[in-house]
């Protein structure tokens, strides 16, 4: 005999003003079994729950089905409430009439009647529960962040603080990620490298921590406190150990004409190469798609100049296999290829820039050794027409776009305004004799100390700021760039003559996110930003246990938010590592033998990895035995996800909690 | 075809085999049933190879394979997609089957020649070009090629795609795309005149399974619709809902496992075209995941239960809806 208790929670006003919720209440005494129904005004809060308890016990309830927000919310809350009661937590089921019902609904009417179909599902699921019990997993006491930027290393650094070994796959030569490229760092202007390097130097000498660079992360399975990562580590025709980064390899190479990535391809390097002289590991890399010796055999000039013996152009990738209890996604961003806004003309003057490029141009360490020059004299720097006096900046190039060309993007890129305001600051304060333009939509600058940095660019520096867009440069013959543009306020339409034409450039997810998102099985919103749990009460983790994110890869953000977020994804990984066991979740697949096929079909899309086969023998109807292959799921693997059971063709795989039946009664509930 | 008796004749002599699966005359001559044979006499008294051996052998194989011995099979073209197919899905046991590739120019189907008006048969004959039907008003001749189906006469490949021992030249695949021209033609419909089309055809369904007894795909342990606890079970086609269900979930079930044999179209009693509801599928997931021919091969991991790297969470709906 089923004795199901339902309540209706009217989330204040949330549910209560779009569903009749006594009605609710009422409805839930008409389904068979059901034998208590009540509601209340907030059923996760101590009263309610205590209502919950106390109705358990006296009416001895061997079902709950709370009508309340959606389960991600307060499933748990009400589970634990239950079993202190004495009900198997798993006796508990929500029909989700909030973000499902109230939310989407303007008119009493409807959003009851919905209500009720709701609640009468739930019931239906309710009475086919069983009661379930969670195993408990060993966690393996290590982390893995992926992406070696100021978000991994500000992650990998707490982590190891706390006592627990972590490592970073990092897929370039060295660690450090976009604030390696940035000259000075907004608000408070001082140098990027020398708040970074010192963090980057941490990571390599500290030794809880492992640094994986030119490596990337090749496959995942397991679960959280139970991760198995491949690694590749990418052949740098390097052995590591022995290479002293002192450079006399790079000296000598004779492949002198390879685009430099890390000055933005303004200048060269060699085809054997360390990317900066404060790179985290400092050992050489040699480039095999421009390296002479490995294209044709001839050469070996390096090998023969490195007294340590280091170069070896043998070397393979080679797979490592490592266990981690938890993993940190970050991947950064890189800015959006802006060749198709033909408007700006990019492609064909030089002397049309990103905001990184201009970064380079005016760090020490650039191709101009941080004297700022038009890129089209940077063969020619002395000459007296290589220093810009006339410099346009454009904001929100291909951010907070409508259109939908290709590329661009619906999101603000949210630091663009204020390195703008960085970059036009310092151009004026070092060199006074430039005339410095900003084309803005609107000026974004809320932060600490951030509108009052804008508003020094404007008051004290003399930026020319104008609202209005760029409508178009046209590069000219004199080598200057006709920019043309509107005024919004005046309502003029402006012709400049520039000499620079900077563009604030959208940042998007590096291009790996997407895979790597989907190795990790984390989910991403539209334009591949990983998506956290909770946008408001869990902004770092994602949805995925064990799985936290960290920098921009969650979301477009500036250096002090990333190493706040950092921070706090590392808490959130010592959380779990410093756990012994982790409570598993019993909602998990299982076979039913006697159907199975031994068909993969199921193996094929477990995301976890966690179907495997064997073959057994069956007694058949006329007493022979018979050999078959069958399906059995590891239960500490399977997380649940389902994808099996639909997968399989006879329903050999169900899912506990979530049974083929369950769901179908509860269609049946909905459409009766 | 004597080449293909004396093939089965030397496997089973020599040893390699101990059994034979092939073909023997049915109630009538032109309704061919498949067979095991296990002695050199009942070869030269039963077995027989035609222009009417339509019956793709491959499924008989899953029991087939998991018996003592070696047993020889001789598949057509097309078989050989169903074989591959199983043999995926770890179904057969390979290395107790030996494949003889045979030849194939397209299978006589019984349901186009009474299409044609054709009554009162009584024995059909067929030389290769034309075929003798006789009936109980007298003799007619008609090209072969007149008498196929929709299958033979969209003939996907000639190509065998797993054997041991081949008889003949091989062919090549077919990639005209001529068997999607009716599917072509639905897809043009209104989805008023489709659904009018399907319910036409759907309701004549008399829930025999045919169709599903002799789908290679459908050769579950223990099918959906004879399990109690699916909720679906075998039931009468009481309703029309039964009737639609049951076509629809079975297609779902074999959809991205279909090869597009063609052989629940050929045994449904009620001429019911079943096929064009697979090669929808196919069609839809060539265009949608990239061609995919199911059956091809062993290892490629079919579109709809592949898991990749690429796969875009808010899913290929999303992408899609923004192309079209
Ligand atoms: C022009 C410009 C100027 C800026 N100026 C300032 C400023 O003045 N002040 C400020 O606060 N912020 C500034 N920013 C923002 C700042 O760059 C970012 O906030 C910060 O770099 C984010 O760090 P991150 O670690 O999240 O990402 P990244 O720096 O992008 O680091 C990600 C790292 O992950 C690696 N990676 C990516 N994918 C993989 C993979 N699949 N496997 C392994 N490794 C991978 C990358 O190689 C990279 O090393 C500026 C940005 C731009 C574009
Ligand atoms: S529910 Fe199935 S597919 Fe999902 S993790 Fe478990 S076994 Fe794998
Ligand atoms: S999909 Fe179903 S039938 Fe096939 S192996 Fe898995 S459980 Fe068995
Ligand atoms: S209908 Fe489905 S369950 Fe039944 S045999 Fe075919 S694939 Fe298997
Ligand atoms: S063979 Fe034809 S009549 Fe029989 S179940 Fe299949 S579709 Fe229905």
């Amino acid at each position: 005999m089923h004795r199901i208790g339902v309540f209706v929670c009217h989330c204040g006003t949330n549910i209560a003003a779009t569903v009749d919720v006594k009605a609710v209440a009422e409805a839930a005494l008409n389904e068979t079994g059901v034998v208590f129904s009540a509601d209340y005004q907030y059923m996760c809060s101590e009263a309610g729950q205590t209502l919950v308890q106390d109705t358990i016990k006296e009416h001895k309830l061997t079902g709950v089905v709370v009508c309340s927000c959606s389960p991600r919310m307060h499933e748990a809350t009400f589970r634990k409430a239950a079993a202190k009661a004495g009900l198997n937590s798993y006796m508990v089921e929500i029909a989700n009439i909030r973000e499902q019902c109230s939310w989407i609904h303007k008119d009493m009417m409807s959003g009851t009647e919905k209500a009720v179909i709701l609640m009468r599902a739930a019931v239906a699921k309710v009475k086919l529960n069983a009661p379930l019990t969670p195993g408990q997993t060993p966690v393996t006491k290590r982390a893995l962040v992926i992406g070696g930027g100021i978000a991994g290393i500000q992650t990998a650094l707490d982590i190891a603080e706390a006592g627990f070994d972590v490592d970073i796959v990092e897929k370039q030569p060295t660690i450090g990620g976009k604030m390696t490229q940035i000259d000075k760092t907004f608000p408070t202007l001082d140098c990027a490298s020398c708040i970074l390097t010192p963090k980057m130097v941490d990571c390599a000498q500290n030794e809880k921590i492992h640094i994986y660079s030119y490596s990337e992360v090749e496959s995942v399975t397991g679960f959280v406190g139970n991760f198995t990562v491949k690694i590749k580590r990418k052949a740098r025709y390097i052995d590591e150990k022995k290479c002293t980064g002192c450079g006399e390899c790079i000296e000598k190479c004779p492949m002198k004409k390879v685009p430099n990535e890390f000055n933005l391809g303004l200048d060269n390097r060699k085809a054997i190469y360390i990317p900066f002289a404060q790179a985290v590991p400092k050992v050489a890399t040699i480039d095999s798609n421009y390296c002479i010796k490995l294209k044709t055999g001839k050469c070996g000039l390096c090998s023969t100049v490195c007294g340590a013996g280091a170069i070896d152009y043998t070397q393979q990738d080679t797979i490592i296999e490592e266990k981690y209890g938890a993993i940190v996604a970050a991947t950064g961003y890189n800015p959006i290829n802006i060749e198709k806004f033909d408007e700006f003309a990019y492609s064909q003057s030089p002397d049309v820039i990103t905001s990184l490029e201009l970064e380079r141009l005016m760090n020490a360490a650039g191709p101009s050794n941080g004297t700022l020059v038009r890129p089209s004299y940077l063969s020619n720097q002395h000459d007296p027409e290589a220093h810009p006096h006339t410099i346009v900046f454009v904001q929100c190039v291909g951010s907070r776009s409508t259109e939908c060309r290709k590329g661009s993007k619906e999101y603000c890129s949210k630091i663009c305004c204020m390195y703008t305001a960085k970059h036009a600051m310092l151009i004026r304060e070092k060199y006074p004799d430039t005339d410095v333009y900003v084309f803005y939509i609107d000026v974004r600058t809320p932060g600490k100390l951030f509108d009052e940095f804008y508003r020094r660019a404007v008051e004290q520096y003399g930026v020319h700021y104008i609202k209005g867009m760029v409508g178009k440069v046209a590069p000219k013959a004199d080598g200057k760039l006709n920019v043309q543009a509107s005024d919004l306020i005046s309502n003029e339409q402006l012709h400049i003559d520039a000499d620079l034409v900077v563009l604030a450039t959208a940042i998007e997810p590096d291009k790996s996110a997407r895979s790597i998102g989907t190795m990790l099985t984390a989910s991403m919103d539209t334009n591949d930003f990983f998506t956290e749990a909770h946008p408001k009460l869990r902004p770092v983790e994602s949805p995925t246990a064990g799985v936290f994110l960290s920098g921009v890869a969650q979301g477009p953000k500036d250096i002090p938010e990333t190493v706040t977020q950092a921070s706090a994804a590392a808490a959130k990984v010592i959380g779990i590592l410093v756990k012994d066991q982790l409570t598993g979740n019993p909602c998990v697949a299982h076979s039913d033998e006697l159907m199975c096929n031994g068909c993969s079909a199921c193996e094929k899309v477990c995301p976890y990895g966690a179907i495997t086969y064997s073959d057994k023998e069956f007694r058949q109807p006329d007493r022979t035995v018979a050999i078959r292959r069958v399906a059995s799921v590891n239960p500490a693997v399977c997380q649940g996800c389902g994808a099996c059971t639909v997968a399989c063709p006879s329903g050999a795989m169900d899912l506990k909690g979530f049974s083929n039946q369950q769901i179908m009664a509860e269609v049946d509930a909905i459409c009766r | 075809m004597q080449e293909v008796i004396d093939t089965a004749k030397r496997l089973l002599s020599d040893g390699t085999v101990n059994r034979v699966a092939g073909w023997k005359a049915g109630e009538f001559p032109y309704d061919v049933t498949p067979a095991v044979f296990t002695t050199v006499e009942e070869i030269d008294n039963g077995f027989i190879y035609n222009d009417f051996c339509a019956p793709n052998l491959s499924k008989y194989l899953i029991k087939e394979s998991h018996k003592e011995g070696k047993i020889l099979v001789f598949l057509k073209p097309c078989d050989t997609y169903s074989f591959n197919q199983l043999l995926k899905e770890h179904r057969i046991l390979r290395e107790n089957v030996y494949i003889v590739g045979v030849p194939c120019t397209g299978k006589v189907d019984i349901g186009t020649v009474r299409a044609m008006g054709i009554k009162g048969i009584t024995d059909m004959e067929s030389d290769g070009e034309n075929v003798t039907i006789h009936t109980l008003y007298g003799d007619k001749v008609v090209p072969k090629t007149e008498t196929l189906g929709d299958k033979c006469r969209t003939c996907k490949s000639k190509k065998h795609v797993i054997y041991d021992e081949l008889i003949g030249e091989d062919g090549e695949v077919n990639n005209d795309g001529a068997r999607f021209e009716l599917v072509e033609k639905l897809e043009k419909m209104t989805p008023d005149e489709r659904f009018e089309f399907w319910r036409g055809e759907l309701s004549k369904c008399i829930r025999c399974n045919a169709c599903r007894n002799v789908c290679p795909a459908c050769s579950c342990e223990n099918c959906v619709f004879d399990n109690p606890g699916s909720g679906i079970q075998q039931r009468a086609a009481t309703d029309s809902f039964e009737e639609n269900m049951f076509h629809l979930i079975r297609s779902f079930h074999v959809a991205g496992r279909c090869t597009d044999c063609g052989e629940c179209t050929r045994v449904c009693p009620q001429n019911i075209p079943l096929h064009l509801i697979n090669r929808k599928y196919i069609k839809d997931i060539n265009v949608f995941y990239g061609e995919y021919q199911a059956g091809e091969d062993v290892m490629s991991r079919a579109p709809l239960n592949a898991y990749t790297f690429t796969d875009c969470e808010p899913g290929i709906v999303y992408e899609r809806g923004g192309n079209e």
